[in-house]
């Protein structure tokens, strides 16, 4: 079954077409890398799903509904989920607090001006499971903004998870870490993936994460849709090879 | 109780009980008790404030419009409407708040200094209206002829019109009332919205908060608690003119929130108490007592940005 289907979708900024008629389908369960060159419109295309972006074109259905008109926390109601390329968390707040933001609202409480004993159990046990499941419960009570950059990110992941999503975008999740971290971030993911059979779409550069990781590749250049297919079509595909390498040459 | 539990506490019952001796000891450091009320209805109003600017990380430079409206709400209830000085604050502050709810919509959308820059604006035009329309407001010259009245309770009356110590203590009252609902609705989920929205707007959107529907609850919260001040405003004054509601009032709301310290809880009533204060005793020496102010502020902003109470809890936490 397919959860997010996209057609057609373009966006123009003035003369530039940053996205140009791509159309993609993610089914119920899948973990699809989009990956391509830099200003490839990965970022911009991932900005119109999450609702960050209104597209000049095409369409963007979630479960069978027409969401491209929806504002960006209508579509977080309704399960899209997603973290940042840039890493935005509540910095100066603890790791628990950041989750528990989420938590709450999830369940219900954002406009709650007091919360019952039972809701108060209901939300300290969920931070606690989702502060075990990215391996943050010793840092819970640290401030986000004093971590290393992993944690920061395994933190804003769990955030975006603290909500229950349908479907998690993750923009470049492994950007800017070393190869420990890397390697921590790309197991939390997988563990989500697998173990809680979560439908995630990653914006990815790493190729050791994006092989590891993908059930399908879908390939962007210059703002068109180049390729999609399973790690190794897309690996073999010399259109792929052709637009990295002559990135590359350039 | 635990240790850290009282250094958490310590603020909280230092500052409630000055607060609740004040008319006892002020007169033997050189006030009287008017200048107590003053703090208190003036620190109110800053902790209204900041309520959106503190907690929600919303800067209005209009909150002089909702004060306003609650003096003259009280004022006007009491002139010409019915004799009662428990109606003048109710009208008082459901004006004002009514006023803050209708203006939220249209401006709530805007951001830094585009939203201040329209709430100067609307206060402005209720300046105008008082200063105008003289016939009902009294115009330039204030809104006179009446007078704060005893508060009939049933089984008791209470003199706040000739006992200024009993007229303290009823604002003292109205104070508890409002600063514990504000307390109390920080330390709650929709409280820890607005602070997710003062952090990191983007992330809090991203999270499922509807960021204008929660600014717009927050500034409502924030315009009632300011009417509230205003009214008690007029009836500490027994007058209410069209400086209530000028741009400056506003301006000196934002000075004792950041004087005092956003960041902090009471920073706001410890800014208004330097102000008053210093306002008290440099007017008497000097007609230039707010370049004096003005002077004072800007040392702090520069030196220690986090404001007075900043500088006090570095020094406990080091």
């Amino acid at each position: 079954m397919s959860l997010l289907k996209v057609e057609n979708l373009s966006k123009h900024f003035g003369s530039l077409v940053a996205v140009n008629d791509v159309s993609m389908t993610v089914q119920s369960g899948e973990l699809r890398a989009v990956i391509g060159p830099n200003g490839a419109g990965k970022t911009t295309f991932f900005n119109m799903i999450s609702g960050f972006l209104t597209q000049s074109s095409g369409r963007i259905v979630f479960d069978g509904e027409d969401v491209s008109a929806l504002p960006a926390t209508q579509r977080v109601w309704r399960g899209i989920s997603r973290t940042f390329q840039i890493t935005e968390v509540f910095p100066e707040l603890s790791v628990g607090e950041n989750l528990r933001i989420p938590v709450e609202v999830a369940s219900g409480y954002r406009l709650s001006p007091w919360l019952s004993r039972g809701g108060e159990v209901e939300v300290r046990d969920r931070v606690a499971e989702l502060l075990e499941m990215g391996g943050l419960t010793a840092k819970a009570g640290r401030l986000v903004g004093e971590l290393s950059h992993g944690d920061q990110r395994a933190t804003e992941i769990m955030m975006a998870l603290a909500l229950k999503p349908r479907l998690l975008l993750l923009d470049e999740p492994t950007a800017g870490m070393g190869d420990q971290e890397t390697y921590d971030i790309t197991k939390l993911i997988r563990r989500l993936h697998k173990d809680h059979s979560l439908t995630i779409v990653l914006i990815e550069h790493d190729m050791r994460v994006i092989f590891h990781l993908a059930d399908r590749i879908t390939v962007l250049a210059e703002g068109t849709m180049l390729a999609e297919g399973t790690p190794d079509e897309i690996a073999n595909s010399e259109v792929v090879q052709a637009a990295y390498l002559g990135k590359a040459a350039a | 109780m635990q240790p850290a539990d009282f250094t958490k506490q310590a603020p909280n019952i230092v500052v409630w009980a000055l607060l609740l001796t004040m008319p006892f000891w002020l007169s033997h450091v050189g006030g009287y008790t008017e200048l107590g009320s003053q703090v208190v209805v003036l620190g109110l109003a800053a902790l209204g404030l900041n309520f959106l600017l503190g907690y929600t990380g919303v800067l209005s430079f209009g909150h002089a419009a909702y004060f306003g409206l609650g003096a003259y709400g009280a004022g006007m209830t009491l002139r010409y409407l019915l004799p009662s000085t428990g109606m003048g604050i109710i009208i008082g502050t459901l004006i004002g708040t009514i006023a803050g709810a209708i203006i939220g919509p249209l401006i709530i959308r805007l951001r830094g200094v585009y939203f201040a820059m329209v709430t100067i604006a609307f206060g402005q035009v209720f300046y105008f209206i008082a200063f105008r329309w003289s016939s009902v407001t009294g115009g330039d010259d204030g809104l006179t002829g009446w007078t704060r009245l005893p508060l009939h309770l049933g089984f008791t009356t209470i003199d706040i019109q000739n006992n200024p110590v009993a007229f303290y203590y009823f604002v003292l009252v109205m104070f508890a009332i409002a600063v514990g609902i504000m307390a109390w609705l920080l330390r709650s989920p929709f409280g820890r919205t607005l602070i997710a929205i003062r952090e990191n707007e983007r992330r809090s959107r991203f999270l499922g908060i509807p960021i204008d529907q929660h600014i717009w609850i927050s500034w409502v919260i924030s315009c009632a608690v300011v009417s509230l001040a205003g009214a008690l405003f007029a009836l500490l004054n027994n007058f209410v003119d069209p400086r209530a509601l000028y741009w400056t009032q506003s301006g000196d709301f934002v000075i004792m929130a950041v004087l005092g310290g956003m960041r902090s809880f009471w920073g706001p009533l410890i800014g208004a108490a330097i102000y008053v204060v210093l306002r008290d005793y440099l007017s008497s020496m000097t007609e230039n007592w707010e370049s004096f102010i003005g002077l004072f502020f800007v040392l702090v902003v520069l030196f220690f940005p986090r404001g007075v109470l900043g500088i006090i809890t570095r020094k406990v936490k080091s």
